[in-house]
């Protein structure tokens, strides 16, 4: 039943209810079905995109290159886990190219990403450099696109 | 001062305004209603279909092309006919038009004199009727009913036909209804047709619209082919209204007599539209299953929703609207939606607007996010709840 987890990822807040409508089964193996989901971890976490730039939340991201030495053994993991650890650390991927980690931070200000990244990732022993992209606008992230609020302006003719 | 009435063709002045088009009056400029009356889709055509049309745009494609389309469109549109409904078309059978529209009108046009009579099943899409009479032609409409899932059935074609009926309109998937023919629908009718002189103008606008089983068009049927006129387009399945792109097949001898129509009228249709629609033809197919995924949930949604609120309805088979039945809370159906609209600021159209038979029935769009149709069913509901 992908169709369902394609569903949920684009819309999470389909009831158990309204998704068994729409795909013409039953609520209950639809509960049971997102409940295995949940337990096996296909199903890792419900969010909500917000755009902040809309509020008055002081709110920065940056993206950090990161070239780390690999530990012997351990590879990249025991490193990777030391930087997701951080409450800061919004996102983190093993990348192929010319860096190893790819890091999200969200701050508050520019200020605060900057010193977590110079005190708390560059400080990290296997980490040999950082580069540090700050993101200046968001135009689209998980498929949904950043803009003003798109109005119906279908017309009404036959 | 000028007198207009003395100028103006009394065929045109006669003609009746579209009843969809009162309703559609009473929306404007009205922003606090949620309205499910919009017969189009809400995609927004997909991005290299657009893009197709800009970079012809930018290239400086900016002429007309040959009367009939582009030799290259009319080759796709052959390929997908037969791709996707195992039509045999050549080139040479396919002209472009602007929009499905165009397709009917040159179809009713190149075949209708004065007298001709032209069966039309009813409720369904309203500008059949009026383009015949435009021809001298006289439209006898039939009366599908909610007993027969708005088919027309033989019975009915049998009993409408005439020494001087010339064409039969077969309107499936049907607007407003959400009805379809089957394969063994259609053999019927076509035992009725065999044998006799009839034209059939096939409108298949929302032939990939169909939910559980694939369209057939009644050129398919045996014997069916050499007196069926497709006109179909790509506004409904690729979500592009507003590049008005249409077609029409039909055999050789029916479409070069269409085609001279449209060469004094039209000349042809938009460039930019035309290489969009042969990048639609050529690369759509995905972005339909999409689409039409996403109508058939909006589907089961809404009838289930209909059903809930103790509305009687029939589950749609084809295109995306439904089409309930508001008889039983006393009201007609222009007094139901009248009322809905004023009371509870949720709009849907009158069966009325769709010609005989729709007095008792509203169609409702289902092309809406399931957020906007969940508040509409709320609306509803809490307008039976006071009929009640």
């Amino acid at each position: 039943m992908e169709s369902i987890l394609k569903l949920l990822e684009d819309n999470a807040t389909l009831t158990p209810e309204q998704l068994a409508v729409m795909c013409g089964k039953e609520t209950g193996d639809i509960k049971k079905l997102i409940e295995s989901y949940e337990k096996e971890g296909v199903i890792v976490g419900y969010k909500t995109l917000i755009d902040w730039d809309k509020t008055k939340r002081e709110c920065v991201s940056a993206f950090i290159e990161i070239k780390i030495t690999p530990q012997r053994d351990r590879g990249f993991d025991h490193v990777a886990e030391k930087i997701y650890n951080y409450p800061e650390v919004q996102s983190l991927y093993l990348m192929s190219g010319g860096f190893d980690l790819c890091v999200l931070i969200e701050g508050k200000t520019m200020k605060e990403v900057a010193y977590f990244v110079a005190q708390k990732l560059a400080t990290i022993d296997e980490v040999v450099s950082t580069a540090t992209h700050f993101v200046l606008r968001k135009y689209k992230d998980k498929g949904v696109i950043y803009g003003p609020q798109e109005i119906d302006e279908r017309g009404n003719c036959n | 001062m000028f007198d207009y009435s003395s100028v103006l063709s009394r065929t045109v002045v006669e003609l009746k305004k579209s009843g969809i088009r009162k309703f559609f009056d009473l929306l404007d400029g009205r922003k606090d209603v949620v309205g499910l009356t919009v017969g189009q889709p809400d995609f927004v055509t997909p991005w290299h279909i657009r893009e197709a049309g800009i970079q012809s745009l930018e290239k400086g494609k900016t002429y007309y092309t040959s009367n009939a389309g582009m030799p290259e469109l009319r080759a796709e549109i052959c390929n997908y006919l037969e791709r996707r409904f195992s039509l045999r078309y050549k080139p040479d059978e396919a002209v472009v038009t602007v929009g499905g529209s165009e397709a009917i009108d040159l179809a009713i046009r190149a075949v209708i004199e004065p007298g001709d009579e032209v069966i039309i099943p009813t409720p369904s899409f309203v500008c059949y009727e009026p383009m015949v009479r435009l021809c001298g032609g006289v439209p006898v409409t039939v009366k599908t009913t909610v007993e027969n899932r708005f088919k027309l059935t033989p019975n009915e074609l049998r009993a409408a036909i005439t020494p001087k009926t010339k064409m039969l309109v077969l309107p499936y998937p049907n607007n407003p209804t959400g009805a379809i023919l089957t394969k063994e629908e259609l053999e019927g009718l076509a035992e009725v047709l065999r044998g006799t002189n009839i034209l059939i103008l096939s409108d298949e606008i929302y032939a990939e619209m169909t939910y559980g089983r694939a369209h057939v068009s009644i050129a398919a049927i045996e014997d069916m082919w050499e007196r069926t006129i497709i006109t179909s387009g790509f506004s409904k399945s690729y979500a592009m209204t507003g590049w008005r792109m249409g077609y029409l097949v039909a055999p050789k001898p029916l479409a070069e007599q269409m085609l001279k129509i449209h060469q004094y009228a039209i000349m042809c249709a938009p460039t930019t539209s035309q290489f969009a629609a042969i990048e639609a033809l050529k690369n759509g197919d995905e972005d339909i299953a999409m689409m039409v995924g996403e109508y058939d949930r909006r589907r089961r949604y809404i009838y289930r929703g209909f059903l809930d609120i103790g509305i009687d309805v029939f589950e749609p088979e084809g295109a995306f609207y439904i089409y309930p039945e508001v008889e039983k809370f006393g009201l007609s159906a222009e007094e139901f939606c009248q009322r809905l609209l004023d009371e509870y600021k949720c709009a849907i159209v009158p069966g009325t607007a769709f010609g005989e038979g729709g007095e008792s029935f509203a169609r409702v769009s289902y092309a809406y996010s399931i957020k906007h149709i969940e508040e509409a069913l709320n609306r509803i509901e809490s307008f039976v709840k006071t009929l009640k």
